[in-house]
């Protein structure tokens, strides 16, 4: 098995990781969840602002290893603009594409930027990193109050 | 081993290792990962395993394998002796009074339940005070959480210093006659720290307290002396001395064993059983419920042996060059912060890397073929203590070499770069 570091490391990645993208809080009557990966000590808190149906608002604030912050930093950028429904497909498109179970090209594409992440699936042990910010955006979509668990 | 581009560290008179011939025993050793050697500083987490404890192993499986201290046949007799006999060999380790002071159990976090289950349960009574160090693993301070909710004692912590060592002044402080049980990590997995555990137990023993001793660290590292130490409990896991996973010892005084109630039932720790009432077996069987690890305790009895061999002035003389040169090497790197500096320290390097989160570290040096253990190392109060998320860890066994240590230099220096 040879697993290229470039491949997970792309540039994109180390850049997100240094100048994370909307991170900061956002005021009430922003929704909020926490996410906690329990396994490495990773935690996040993701702010969404709603407007009717739309994602107007998308924030992120935490501390993680490059892969979560990335990962974190792309996503808020991502689902800026789109509908809840449209955010949620999303991040089980992102789940498919870090686990390695996207079938084709046309499907990798629509990830537009997200798909830096795609090395993440060589490596089963990160994967979590990368899916923490994700898992909790749906909760703070689903106005959930529990902070969730990678576990 | 060559330790090219580096002057040569003096070589320790009283014990040379010839570690070349001592990784030869350990098959692993000879991985390849991704094309590279594998270079396993993992130790803290387990380690690896010599051919004779796996020769072992097979050896009871093929050819002695049946339950123990059940049949009257031919392979129940042979695996009955067997086991029995590495209690006496785990009572040599510890230097431990008796062999029926040693409980088998699956490893130190169940000895530590059992006591906090056992003894902790029976006597604890609200307002008594549990005092632990600030730098115990989880599996240290949970037990002592549970059993203080079940009987209204206290859990309370002894502050750290900022090189990792216990506040020594704050122990005396907090000791008082409240205190029933002190609980004091051996070797800190996560820091590296030799805790002075005889002189802590002393302070202990003058409140009345008793102590346990976690040494799932210091058993691959010291010899351990359970008497010189004058502690009441100690536990350890095979796994981190060279032997199997799923097996462990404690030993306690048999005083407090025979005066415990048993922790978990079942058969072999019975004397009689009827409905109307049972009576319990005499030690080290009433602690010892349901079918041992039997397998798993032949093989530590390997290790045991293979350690003697060994022996531990060796091995400490060679980790201590280990922990000094790597010490140097790495603090060298612009960036690093060391996590635990104390003036005794096992083989354990715990670090952060300006820029580069531990897990990365730890991606990176996989790729290089470099084992390290990222993250918060089941002691989240002791990285809560030093202001980080999670530390990098390179931890040693006897078989690692300079040239390993090279190789770790040599990787953190690559995440820098790539991190750049």
């Amino acid at each position: 098995m040879t697993r290229d570091l470039d491949e997970l490391y792309q540039s994109v990645i180390l850049d997100h990781n240094k100048t994370p993208r909307n991170f900061h809080e956002l005021p009430p009557p922003a929704r909020h969840a926490d996410g906690h990966n329990p396994l490495c000590g990773d935690r996040l808190t993701v702010w969404v602002d709603l407007d009717g149906d739309t994602v107007r608002e998308v924030a992120f604030l935490g501390n993680g290893c490059a892969i979560s912050t990335a990962s974190a930093s792309l996503m808020t950028a991502a689902v800026k603009g789109k509908s809840r429904a449209e955010a949620m497909a999303l991040a089980d498109e992102f789940q498919k594409l870090v686990t390695g179970r996207l079938e084709g090209d046309a499907e990798r594409k629509a990830l537009g930027k997200l798909q830096a992440l795609a090395g993440v699936s060589e490596y089963p042990v990160r994967v979590k990193c990368a899916s923490l910010a994700w898992h909790t955006l749906k909760a703070a979509l689903a106005g959930a109050g529990e902070p969730i668990s990678t576990e | 081993m060559t330790t090219a581009g580096t002057a040569p560290l003096p070589r320790s008179p009283a014990a040379p290792l010839d570690v070349a011939a001592i990784r030869t025993d350990f098959p692993i050793l000879a991985t390849r990962v991704g094309g590279k050697p594998l270079v396993y500083l993992d130790n803290a987490a387990t380690s690896q395993k010599p051919v004779v404890v796996i020769e072992a192993v097979r050896r009871f499986l093929a050819e002695e394998n049946a339950n123990v201290h059940r049949g009257v046949h031919y392979l129940s007799e042979r695996a009955t002796l067997a086991f029995d006999a590495v209690r006496d060999e785990a009572r040599a380790f510890l230097n431990a009074p008796a062999a029926h002071e040693v409980i088998f159990v699956r490893g130190t976090t169940e000895a530590i339940n059992l006591v906090a289950q056992s003894y902790g349960r029976s006597t604890l009574r609200p307002g008594d005070e549990i005092l632990l160090t600030t730098m115990e693993h989880h599996s240290n301070i949970v037990p002592w959480q549970l059993v203080a909710g079940q009987t209204g004692a206290v859990v309370r912590a002894v502050p750290i210093t900022d090189a990792g060592e216990v506040d020594l002044g704050a122990y005396r402080r907090m000791l008082g006659p409240k205190t029933r049980i002190v609980g004091i990590v051996h070797i800190s997995n996560a820091l590296g720290t030799i805790n002075p555990v005889a002189d802590m137990t002393r302070l202990a023993h003058e409140v009345g307290a008793i102590v346990l001793v976690d040494g799932a660290q210091a058993a691959p590292h010291l010899p351990i002396d359970v008497q010189a130490l004058g502690c009441d409990f100690y536990a350890c896991s095979g796994h981190k001395i060279f032997g199997p996973t799923g097996v462990g010892l404690l030993w306690g005084r048999a005083a407090l064993l025979d005066a415990m109630p048993p922790w978990q039932g079942g058969g072999d720790m019975i004397h009689t059983v009827s409905f109307a009432g049972t009576t319990f077996a005499p030690l080290p069987a009433k602690f010892e419920a349901g079918t041992p690890a039997i397998a798993e305790v032949i093989g530590l009895g390997a290790a045991l042996r293979y350690l003697k061999g060994v022996g531990f002035e060796a091995i400490g003389a060679w980790e201590q060059e280990l922990l000094t040169r790597a010490t140097e090497r790495v603090r060298e790197v612009p960036g690093v912060r060391l996590i635990g500096t104390a003036r005794a320290k096992a083989g354990v390097l715990s670090f952060t890397l300006e820029g580069v989160h531990p897990h990365d570290l730890g991606t990176i040096l996989d790729a290089d073929g470099v084992a390290i253990r990222a993250g918060h190392h089941c002691a989240q109060p002791v990285m809560e203590r030093f202001g980080v998320h999670a530390t990098a860890r390179a931890s040693f066994a006897f078989y690692n070499t300079f040239d390993e240590i090279d190789m770790l230099v040599r990787g953190i220096h690559r995440a820098r770069e790539v991190f750049a």
